[in-house]
């Protein structure tokens, strides 16, 4: 293998590590303020990718309005879902808000093939995004490497609410103890919606970068990406932004150079995730990052 | 300040208060002890909106707060320090102070009563920047004060502060308690400690399986027999 191809090789691993981090912050953020693994998060990514793919072909936006229009109008989406399929059910036992969460993701799904159709949609990848730029002997695809670009950004962003704003320390309390946080007069329902907003913004920007990458648009595309990203943040340690981060480059950084280094296996490459997954549980139960963390009553 | 009517609440099948009158005057020291289970921290509860009563009524300054979210009741100035401390220990000390001004919009009074808990718990102050789940089980303690402090109460109501400390640490607390109420806080104390409680209380009331069974002054409490032999240890 040449040195160039490895450095290709490597922007690829970047830009697939970052997508699978912005989806699986989504994982780990709900989960962290509500013990909740929200099945449906792959489903917000499908969506994401399907509105900006609408703004774009329907109503002609530029590709950047179509992606803001989209993470917003996901952001929403996110926290509307939380209103109607968890909320309710904030109180009852964590099974059945988990089931409420596997319905919603079918739901979804259903949703996207009725109203999106079943058969794949191509994705106009716009120009800007599809060009190909040589660095000396080596070339790649400007995508390849505003994903990880933008991903370090929103990332920065996000590091920086949570850690520094008030907004942030109220996450932070509401994660480790919400009736402490009640008595705070935090409002943990806002708190809730404000985290489900963010995860579903950040897995729409994903989903749409997603398809740009790949461009093919069906209603069950956030499947996978989904369980992967799901995989990702517990082998980082759920709860953890830092071990979702970690998680989701780790994943994406090995599928690709498995990809590259062993091609014959590289029909395994799904499954390889769950490998990962196994042997990092084997070793350490609580994730890269996670701390053991008594079970909360 | 705080009046309480014939507040009753059911915990599925049981009946954990039932029916209880208690009145909480302005600028006081308020004493509640009973033994475990007689619904002591469920009153607590109730009246800062964590519980839902299944009747009566709680009122302070004559409005109904009853029913009113948990976080509606902390703005009006009813603040909880919860038992077992509760404090947030993966935030830093001095986030955790901020936490409790959590709805205050003043950033300079917030500032200042940073510095008025830094004070009365000069502790805090070393370790502003520690992680609060470091603290020692007293310092832990000074800290779910302070936090509760930082809500600018006007009822502040400590579930056992003293539960698992070591006797020093409990008298200090004892102190502080004396010397919030001094500077103008009222304090609803809930105890298994009575007689410490009593002794700093100028009203206090015996819980019995969600009913109050005695009340009266502080001191006379104490004399009381029935009292020294229930929850001051008292062989007669």
């Amino acid at each position: 293998m040449t040195l160039s191809l490895l450095f290709q090789h490597i922007v690829n691993a970047l830009s697939l590590g970052s997508l699978y981090a912005l989806i699986a912050i989504g994982y780990t953020m709900v989960y962290g303020i509500l013990r909740l693994i929200n099945f449906a998060h792959g489903d917000i990514f499908m969506l994401g990718a399907y509105v900006a793919f609408y703004g774009i072909t329907l109503v002609s936006l530029p590709w950047w309005a179509a992606l803001l229009v989209s993470i917003v109008f996901t952001a929403f989406f996110g926290v509307g879902l939380e209103r109607v399929a968890y909320k309710p059910l904030r109180d009852s036992p964590r099974i059945s808000i988990m089931i409420s969460a596997i319905g919603a993701s079918f739901l979804l799904e259903s949703l996207g093939v009725l109203i999106f159709g079943g058969r794949p949609k191509g994705v106009p990848v716009p120009d800007v995004l599809s060009r190909v730029i040589h660095f000396g002997s080596v070339s790649m695809v400007t995508i390849s490497l505003i994903i990880p670009l933008f991903t370090f950004a929103l990332l920065g962003v996000l590091l920086w609410i949570v850690n520094k704003t008030k907004t942030g320390m109220a996450m932070r309390a509401v994660s480790t103890d919400i009736e402490a946080a009640r008595l705070m007069a935090v409002d943990v329902n806002k708190i809730v919606s404000f985290t489900f907003g963010i995860g579903s913004l950040l897995a729409a920007f994903g989903g749409i970068m997603w398809s740009f990458k790949y461009p093919q648009l069906n209603p069950l595309m956030g499947v996978m990406p989904g369980l992967k990203c799901f995989i990702a943040a517990v082998i980082g340690g759920i709860g953890s932004i830092g071990g979702a981060v970690l998680g989701g480059f780790l994943l994406g950084i090995i599928e690709i150079m498995m990809v590259a280094f062993l091609p014959t296996l590289s029909g395994y490459r799904d499954a390889f995730a769950f490998i990962l997954l196994i042997v990092v549980l084997l070793v350490k139960p609580t994730g890269l990052l996670g701390k053991r963390q008594a079970e909360k009553v | 300040m705080l009046e309480i009517k014939s507040l009753s609440v059911h915990y599925g099948g049981i009946h954990a208060l039932q029916g209880i009158d208690l009145s909480v005057p302005e600028g006081k020291i308020v004493t509640l002890i009973g033994a475990n289970g007689a619904g002591k921290s469920t009153t607590l509860r109730s009246i800062v909106g964590l519980v839902k009563p299944t009747g009566g009524k709680v009122l302070l300054r004559d409005a109904v707060i009853s029913g009113k979210a948990t976080q509606e009741i902390v703005q009006m100035g009813v603040v909880l320090v919860p038992e077992g401390r509760r404090i947030f220990p993966n935030l830093t000390v001095e986030e955790n102070l901020l936490l409790g001004a959590y709805a205050r919009n003043d950033k300079e009074g917030v500032l200042k009563d940073i510095n008025h808990v830094y004070a009365l718990f000069p502790r805090l102050k070393e370790r502003r920047t520690q992680k609060g789940g470091t603290l020692s089980g007293g310092e832990q303690q000074m800290l779910a004060v302070g936090r509760g402090l930082m809500s600018r109460p006007k009822l502040l109501m400590m579930d056992e502060p003293s539960l698992g400390l070591a006797p020093l640490i409990v008298k200090m607390i004892f102190e502080i308690i004396k010397q919030i109420n001094a500077e103008g806080t009222t304090v609803l104390l809930v105890e298994q400690n009575a007689k410490a409680a009593l002794e700093v209380a100028d009203y206090g009331y015996v819980l019995e399986t969600g009913r109050i069974t005695l009340r009266g002054k502080g001191q006379d409490l104490l004399q009381d027999d029935r009292v020294r032999k229930a929850y001051l240890g008292e062989v007669q």
